[in-house]
């Protein structure tokens, strides 16, 4: 069955390089049918990568250990879910991801466009293919994810404890469904700009593939935060790490994308950084794939520390460059005839919008790749930390939710003194109220940074509200509609402009929740024994007794031993009771003994959250087992060749022993406010990206159009 | 002002702000940046008092935990050079001898002290982050 | 052996897909359709820019005068796109007629 796999992989490879180069003879000739044996030769590159896909996947399912990744990433007790998910936690089988989203993606968009856009699609189809082999040939040449072992090993290493989480499995497929999917509109902006037609029309049939990009990025990013909070023991949810920062800079300059067509849709303006913007995502969106692969920040002096890190920058080179030489030998092709008229328009406030999410993308640029800047300038290889990042990015945070809040409100052209007046009354007021209200009754104002960004949260919400009452009252004048009739219909008709603010809405409400837990948060770090108590914000909360068990994981997981603790939290009336603990996995080192093996592998924290709207209180504990050491070596030398089942029996002993012995554990306790809307603020930009993206039924837009066409056959009849 | 100085004057305000701006990012990522040495770069020459970021490996059988305090040795990726350490604070999940690790802190006396809670350990495998603490 | 069988077959297979249009020819509407169908999303686009407008006029957003200056504009550009489509369809007629 390998073979099968790595055939699928070779022919793809070719059939990819005769899309390519078809799609361009095409293009050059004027031979459609060319252009449509290329087209049908990406069809092809689809069904090997799914054939591919499902070997790997079979042999995944069956456990079958001549595969070296199932070897090495699976096991024969690996849960079913882990075993499906474990191709992408290897870098050959997240390759094989991309090639399989990369030629499913671009199938989708050239069938859709297969009889429009004549000129343009044969190069995006080269490109597109370029691409598709670009992944190809890493495997076909490198990184073979079909690779065999000669005596394939009786039983797997397993999945990396750490790993083992939903949402950490999905959280790839979702980032590289938003790679891939920003490179269908990269490769018909390159393709527009080679036949010099640059007017809307790429833009308009690659738009809805850019917004679901965008839309499985975001949702990728925040996959990856909440696991962070959730799984990881120090309790943060971002911590400007370059892995983090990899997937959030495409998405940054993705989302000045989406808004900047805006611009060229409605007045062809803004042509030079729309095409720019899309180059940029689409390389950062290698540079994240290929940074979390390659290990060259993490461990700076092993540039070619993975075997495929020089192939991929030499690609980005490429794109980089040839981007960029096209773009400038198409400036002509990219002058708008309009120019912005005033300062205060939706143009411009877009064009602002552009430079401080390309702002905010480069300054995190700098400071994830400050460590070969540094070295590159002064010798001397230093590096900054999240104190830094965080005091750069949040000025143009703020100016981001402030730009959210207005940009809404301004009309295209130029903006009228009184209806600008009229507009924000309502908004300003509010936020003033916001404003006394926080500084009077809470303490928000000892960050003043949070105290701002609560205000504009509330001009956010507050603009949003007042598009959503008005539409409503206008679509109830006219259809005399109920209310909630008249609210669904407005949402329904004008799903871009409705889903557009509610994303708006859910970015304010996620703000509001990184404002508020990372400026009032209260961590409390103790050493305890049972019985003791410390405060941590307002909770006061007491150790009240070890826990330790054998073969029982709640976490679902497989850890064969579990430690942690009972705790009781106290805040005012209520009580709560939380059981942080921590597994402890086998290790598969030789060299430890049978029974200490089980309390030498890895170890993850199970922290324990009580997750509330006003305040997350979030725990974890860090047993102790150093005094179970003399036990357990005693244990190794005692019962080296004793049966499973009696070893089984001298580390159920052990671990009782922990229960009765009960040594001092640290504890880390954070009560954090406001943190869950950090997520439900995630959860309504997914929504209203989604209610952007649905498609309007057709029938409805028929009847629209018919009555606009009626009107305007009157207006020509009477030109 | 006609139109066309008007962008004129616009478009030399926005370069200048971007050229401010620029200046204040590098100047205040390089005052606020930590060095990355190896052992032996702070053996050979360390300015006392001055925090630096010791990156290397934890040496086999040097790791001694006695209550809240961790002492370990690091060494050079690829040497032999090492230094004692202590440490005190969170320790990350995937600490373990042999693994590649980053702890802030001073020279003091031979021995690296370092910052509470700046342990950081890198995961073995490549596709896991490494940040663990604060 | 596998691996070798594999590729010949799968080669054979793309060969059969990808070589038939350039075997039978493409035969289709022509280019008309083409430039039809951008024309197309290029008239659904401007609609809704005018419905847009009208959304904005309705909620207060454009003042009468405002919304009289766009709109008029948003509809020339309409019939002007409307027009090129009534080019491309007018000899289909002429043809079906005659």
């Amino acid at each position: 069955m390998a073979g099968l796999g790595s055939a699928c992989l070779l022919v793809g490879l070719l059939t990819a390089l005769y899309a390519a180069g078809a799609s361009v003879y095409g293009a050059r000739a004027g031979s459609r049918a060319a252009v449509a044996s290329g087209r049908r030769a990406i069809y092809c590159v689809a069904g090997l990568m799914v054939t591919a896909t499902v070997v790997l996947q079979s042999a995944f399912l069956r456990s079958d250990f001549s595969f070296q990744l199932v070897a090495e990433g699976s096991s024969t007790d690996t849960p079913t879910f882990y075993k499906f998910t474990a191709m992408w936690a290897t870098q050959d089988g997240s390759l094989l991801l991309w090639a399989l989203l990369m030629s499913l993606f671009s199938s989708a968009v050239l069938f859709a466009t297969r009889r429009s856009l004549r000129d343009i699609a044969p190069w995006a189809t080269a490109v597109l293919a370029l691409v598709a082999g670009f992944f190809l040939l890493l495997m076909v040449a490198w990184e073979n994810p079909f690779t065999t072992l000669a005596s394939p090993p009786a039983e797997g290493a397993g999945l990396n404890p750490l790993l083992r989480h939903p949402a950490m499995m999905i959280h790839p497929p979702m980032l590289y469904t938003g790679y891939v999917g920003f490179s269908i509109p990269f490769a018909f902006a390159i393709g527009a700009l080679i036949v010099r037609q640059t007017g809307a029309d790429w833009i308009r049939a690659t738009r809805r593939f850019a917004l679901i990009a965008w839309t499985f990025l975001a949702a990728g990013i925040m996959l990856g935060a909440l696991w962070s909070y959730a799984e990881l023991g120090w309790g943060g949810y971002w911590a400007w790490d370059p892995v983090e920062n990899a997937s959030l800079m495409p998405w940054l300059v993705g989302t000045a994308f989406i808004h900047s067509i805006m611009v060229q849709e409605k007045r062809g303006m803004l042509k030079v950084w729309n095409v720019s913007l899309i180059v940029a995502t689409f390389v950062l969106a290698l540079l994240g794939t290929f940074l979390v692969r390659s290990g060259i920040l993490d461990s700076i002096h092993a540039f070619g520390a993975s075997t495929i890190g020089k192939q991929f920058l030499t690609f980005i080179a490429i794109a980089i460059l040839g981007s960029t030489a096209l773009i400038v030998s198409r400036l002509d092709d990219l002058r708008s005839r309009a120019k912005l008229d005033s300062l205060m328009s939706r143009e411009a406030f877009f064009l602002v919008n552009n430079l401080v999410l390309v702002g905010l993308c480069v300054v995190i640029f700098w400071g994830t790749f400050f460590p070969l800047i540094s070295e590159a300038l002064s010798g001397e290889e230093a590096s900054v930390g999240p104190p830094w990042f965080n005091r750069v990015t949040t000025p143009l945070a703020l100016v981001l939710v402030a730009l959210a809040a207005i940009g809404p409100m301004v009309p295209w052209r130029r903006a009228s003194r009184s209806g600008l007046m009229r507009s924000f009354r309502l908004p300003i007021s509010v936020m003033a109220v916001t404003l006394v209200a926080l500084v009077a009754f809470t303490d928000s104002a000892d960050s003043p940074p949070a105290l701002v960004m609560f205000c504009f949260v509330a001009l956010v919400l507050t603009v949003v509200a007042q598009e959503l009452a008005r539409g409503t009252a206008a679509r109830r004048t006219i259809a005399g509609d109920p209310w909630p009739r008249a609210l669904g219909q407005l949402i329904a008709r004008n799903r871009r402009r409705y889903g557009g603010y509610l994303v708006h809405a859910g970015i304010a409400v996620l703000f509001l929740g990184v404002a508020a837990s990372s400026a009032f948060d209260q961590q409390t770090d103790v050493r305890l024994s049972p019985g003791e108590s410390f405060e941590a914000g307002g909770y006061d909360i007491t150790y009240v007794r070890p826990t330790a068990e054998v073969g029982r994981d709640t976490s679902g997981t497989g850890a064969p031993i579990v430690f942690g603790a009972v705790l009781r939290a106290r805040r005012g009336d209520a009580v709560q009771t939380l059981h942080p603990s921590r597994n402890f996995y086998p290790s598969q080192n030789a060299e430890a003994g049978p029974i200490g093996r089980f309390f030498e592998g890895e170890a993850t924290s199970e922290v324990d959250v009580r997750w509330g709207l006003r305040r997350d209180l979030w725990t974890a504990v860090r047993p102790d087992i150093a005094e179970l050491e003399p036990a357990i070596r005693e244990a190794d030398a005692k019962f080296a060749d004793a049966g499973d089942d009696v070893q089984a029996i001298v580390i159920a002993a052990i671990v009782e022993r922990y229960r009765e012995q009960a040594p001092p554990a640290s504890f880390r306790a954070i009560d954090s406010p406001l943190v869950s809307w950090i997520w439900i603020g995630g959860a309504i930009m997914i929504l209203g990206a989604l209610i952007a993206i649905w498609p309007s039924p057709e029938a409805r837009m028929r009847r629209v159009t018919s009555i606009y066409a009626a009107k305007l056959g009157k207006e020509l009849s009477s030109a | 002002m006609d139109p066309r100085r008007k962008r004129k004057l616009r478009l030399f305000v926005a370069l200048s702000a971007a050229v401010l701006l620029a200046g204040a990012l590098v100047y205040t990522s390089f005052s606020a940046s930590t060095q990355a040495k190896e052992p032996s770069d702070l053996l050979a020459a360390a300015e006392p008092g001055r925090s630096y970021e010791l990156t290397g490996k934890v040496v086999d059988d040097s790791v001694d935990r006695d209550g809240e305090r961790l002492t370990f040795r690091i060494r050079d990726r690829d040497g032999r050079e090492s230094l004692p350490v202590t440490y005190s604070g969170v320790v990350p999940d995937p600490f373990r001898e042999g693994r590649e690790v980053i702890v802030s802190g001073e020279l003091k006396q031979g021995t690296f002290v370092a910052e509470r809670d700046s342990l950081i350990t890198k995961c073995p495998s490549k596709f896991t982050k490494d940040e663990q603490s604060a | 052996m596998e691996y070798g069988l594999a590729v010949v077959v799968l080669l054979a297979l793309v060969a059969v897909v990808v070589l038939r249009p350039l075997v039978l020819g493409v035969g289709d509407e022509g280019g008309d359709s083409a430039t039809r169908e951008e024309l197309e999303a290029a008239k659904e686009a401007k609609y809704r820019e005018i419905r847009d407008a009208q959304l904005d006029l309705e909620m207060g957003k454009l003042s009468k005068e405002d919304h009289r200056a766009v709109d008029r504009e948003l509809r020339a550009e309409a019939i002007e796109i409307l027009k090129r489509i009534d080019e491309i369809d007018a000899p289909a007629e002429r043809s079906s007629e005659a």
